[in-house]
């Protein structure tokens, strides 16, 4: 945190913004509000250039002609891979996943570069993978049991410099094959729980927010999220 | 009908059988068996059936059933017209519609959005309405930009139809600038989070921002709203021919509505039906399958609304009683809903605060979440009737999506 308040900047809604995503700058900002943490959020529209100076920058899901747009958009800008360098926190959705890898799948499967945030080579699979998506958390991460939902059609293989996000326990996530789901680097970290996975998952919000603040949160209440993460875990798993 | 072959009139007639029969074990309306059956009988019979009609097709992610009904009423000074009144808007639906109105040389036929080029191939339709494509039902919908591309590519092959379609809204004026012939309707758009990329190449959209008006323009290359023909400005409609007419009549509720009636005004114009003619029948619709219907009981007066996705939220919020009046919200994530709920954060529920809230509905507790990060104050309920108990004698506004619309329709006595 380099002010005294988090800086979020959302990436290109008008893009990037099909599945609920706002929900995920909605959390973020509520849950540091509850701490007391002032938060400053930036919607940015993609004929905007990247500020460098925000704290956690944030990408949701998107089609496919959109999706080429904005990794287009963002390889031009240069913004984003500046902020990452100087440590600040990326936290990506689905077509936002597949385009902070070297290169993702387009319209018609042909290979489209990417920013190579992230070690991975995403590409586009035989099926679509629709469903509630549960998965257990890298340890080193320390953030519970996550569940969210998936809509993609894309195979994402993992490179060495990457480890995944998470082991799925139900659903399909990656899809390469190995049963993983998503993907990290220092504080980059991509996922197919699409929408406001952070809704879902408060602990994912607090990781992100931590990593942001750069010290321990304190814990908050439970909430009608944590009642709706304990639920869906059930509805799915029982 | 006399005139179709004999393998289609028995598809016909077993159709009807089937449809009966789903009825009688209160299966609902029976549209969507009988058709089946028909279509597997004679593959063909849907062409079969629209020929030597003047058929329109009305289609848009939200306003399509309403829009269906408010043309079949304007449309009465014609004849008998054909229409699937019940949103079974696939091809076994448009087959039933068809088959059980023989004589009608008229059809109003409401098409589900993905089946706008195969419907409009197989019955060469006179008039297609398009009126907006937002985010719907992620989970089985089609993406939209890719769904106005079909639009395109079908429409482009089909230049004997005339095309009526709201130009306020960029993807759908995208989607239907390949007819040949295209009458532009300034319908309005207030949902805008689907329109701030040129569907044409992708550069950024310049839009005035206030609901009057809707221009927008490419900033990177020339695609632009076309000059539109009708005009909407608060609740009065200007023609083509420059006179003005007034929607104050109207009893459907809400600026989509006038929207809707807009749309309406300009198909049946297509047919020869003065607004003046028209304006009147429109007025008689006063509810469609059970949406916007009030009913009585227990001494409350509860509205139905019925709201499938953040467009249609919106559209509901705008006809609401003024606050503090109560209301009830019902989501479910069955199939008809979609199964992901994540639809819930597009939403802007902030303008419930103050109100009594009620939430209900399979998936509450999502609801919950939502309005506690909107700081909405909310009761949860198991389901409608303790709401409904739980507000004073009065004025209840219930919103629901799809499958909770229906169970809340069916608990009041299936109105209509």
């Amino acid at each position: 945190m380099s002010s005294d308040r988090i800086k979020i900047v959302w990436i290109y809604p008008d893009l990037l913004s099909t599945y609920g995503d706002q929900g995920n700058t909605i959390v973020l900002e509520r849950r540091a509000a509850l701490r007391g943490i002032p938060t400053e959020t930036v919607h940015l529209r993609s004929d905007e250039p990247v500020p460098a100076d925000g704290d956690i920058y944030l990408l949701g899901g998107g089609e496919d002609r959109p999706q080429i747009l904005a990794a287009q958009r963002l390889r031009g800008d240069g913004g984003l891979a500046r902020a990452v360098q100087s440590g600040a926190v990326v936290f990506a959705v689905c077509a936002g996943y597949q385009l902070l890898g070297h290169e993702f799948g387009g319209e018609e499967g042909q290979p489209v570069p990417g920013l190579g945030l992230l070690d991975i080579r995403s590409g586009r699979g035989e099926q679509r993978a629709v469903g509630e998506i549960v998965g257990d958390v890298a340890a080193e991460l320390n953030v519970p049991r996550i569940t969210g939902f998936e809509n993609h059609q894309g195979v994402t293989h993992l490179g060495q410099n990457v480890r995944p996000f998470a082991k799925v326990v139900h659903g399909v996530g990656n899809g390469s094959g190995d049963g993983f789901e998503g993907a990290y680097s220092g504080r980059v970290l991509g996922t197919y729980m699409h929408g406001p996975a952070l809704v879902r998952n408060p602990g994912l919000a607090d990781l992100l927010l931590g990593w942001a603040v750069g010290s321990e949160l304190q814990p908050l209440d439970n909430s009608w999220a944590d009642r709706l993460r304990e639920e869906r875990l059930n509805a799915v798993l029982s | 009908m006399s005139d179709l072959p004999l393998r289609s009139q028995l598809a016909v007639a077993l159709g009807r059988t089937a449809a009966k029969m789903s009825r009688m074990a209160g299966r609902g309306d029976g549209s969507v068996i009988g058709g089946r059956v028909g279509l597997r009988l004679d593959p063909e019979l849907l062409t079969r059936l629209a020929k030597d009609r003047k058929l329109v097709l009305v289609s848009a992610t939200n306003g399509k059933t309403t829009t269906t009904r408010l043309i079949t009423s304007a449309m009465t000074p014609l004849g008998e017209v054909a229409t699937n009144a019940f949103g079974a808007n696939m091809p076994t639906g448009h087959v039933s519609a068809l088959a059980s109105a023989p004589s009608a040389r008229y059809g109003v036929l409401e098409c589900d959005e993905k089946y706008v080029p195969m419907v409009l191939k197989e019955t060469g339709a006179n008039v297609v309405a398009l009126m907006n494509l937002s985010r719907d039902q992620m989970d089985r919908a089609a993406e939209i930009w890719l769904l106005a591309g079909k639009w395109r590519r079908a429409l482009e092959a089909s230049p004997t139809s005339h095309v009526i379609a709201n130009c306020d809204d960029p993807l759908v004026t995208w989607g239907a600038s390949t007819a040949k012939s295209v009458t532009w309707v300034a319908a309005g758009q207030h949902w805008r989070e689907d329109s701030w990329c040129c569907p044409e190449c992708g550069g950024p959209l310049d839009r005035q921002d206030t609901d009057e008006d809707s221009d927008w323009r490419c900033r990177q290359c020339t695609f632009a709203r076309p000059r539109p023909d009708w005009t909407l400005r608060g609740d009065t409609i200007t023609a083509p021919d420059g006179r003005s007419y007034s929607l104050t009549g109207l009893s459907l509720p809400g600026r989509a509505n006038r929207s809707n009636a807009l749309i309406a005004l300009a198909v049946v114009a297509q047919f020869g039906v003065p607004p003046e003619q028209a304006l009147p029948l429109l007025s008689q619709v006063t509810s469609v399958a059970g949406r916007y219907t009030t009913v009585e009981h227990e001494g409350r007066s509860i509205r139905l609304l019925l709201s499938k996705n953040p467009a249609g939220w919106l559209e509901a919020f705008d006809v609401l009683q003024p606050a503090p009046g109560p209301v009830a919200l019902s989501v479910n994530a069955q199939g008809p809903d979609g199964r992901d709920t994540s639809w819930l954060w597009d939403v802007d529920y902030r303008i419930l605060r103050g109100r009594p809230v009620w939430v209900t509905g399979e998936r509450r507790i999502d609801l919950a979440a939502r309005l506690e990060a909107a700081e909405v104050s909310f009761t949860v309920v198991d389901d409608i009737d303790q709401a409904v108990m739980a507000v004073p004698p009065g004025h209840l506004d219930v919103i629901a999506n799809y499958t909770a619309f229906q169970t809340i329709r069916t608990r009041y006595g299936r109105v209509v």
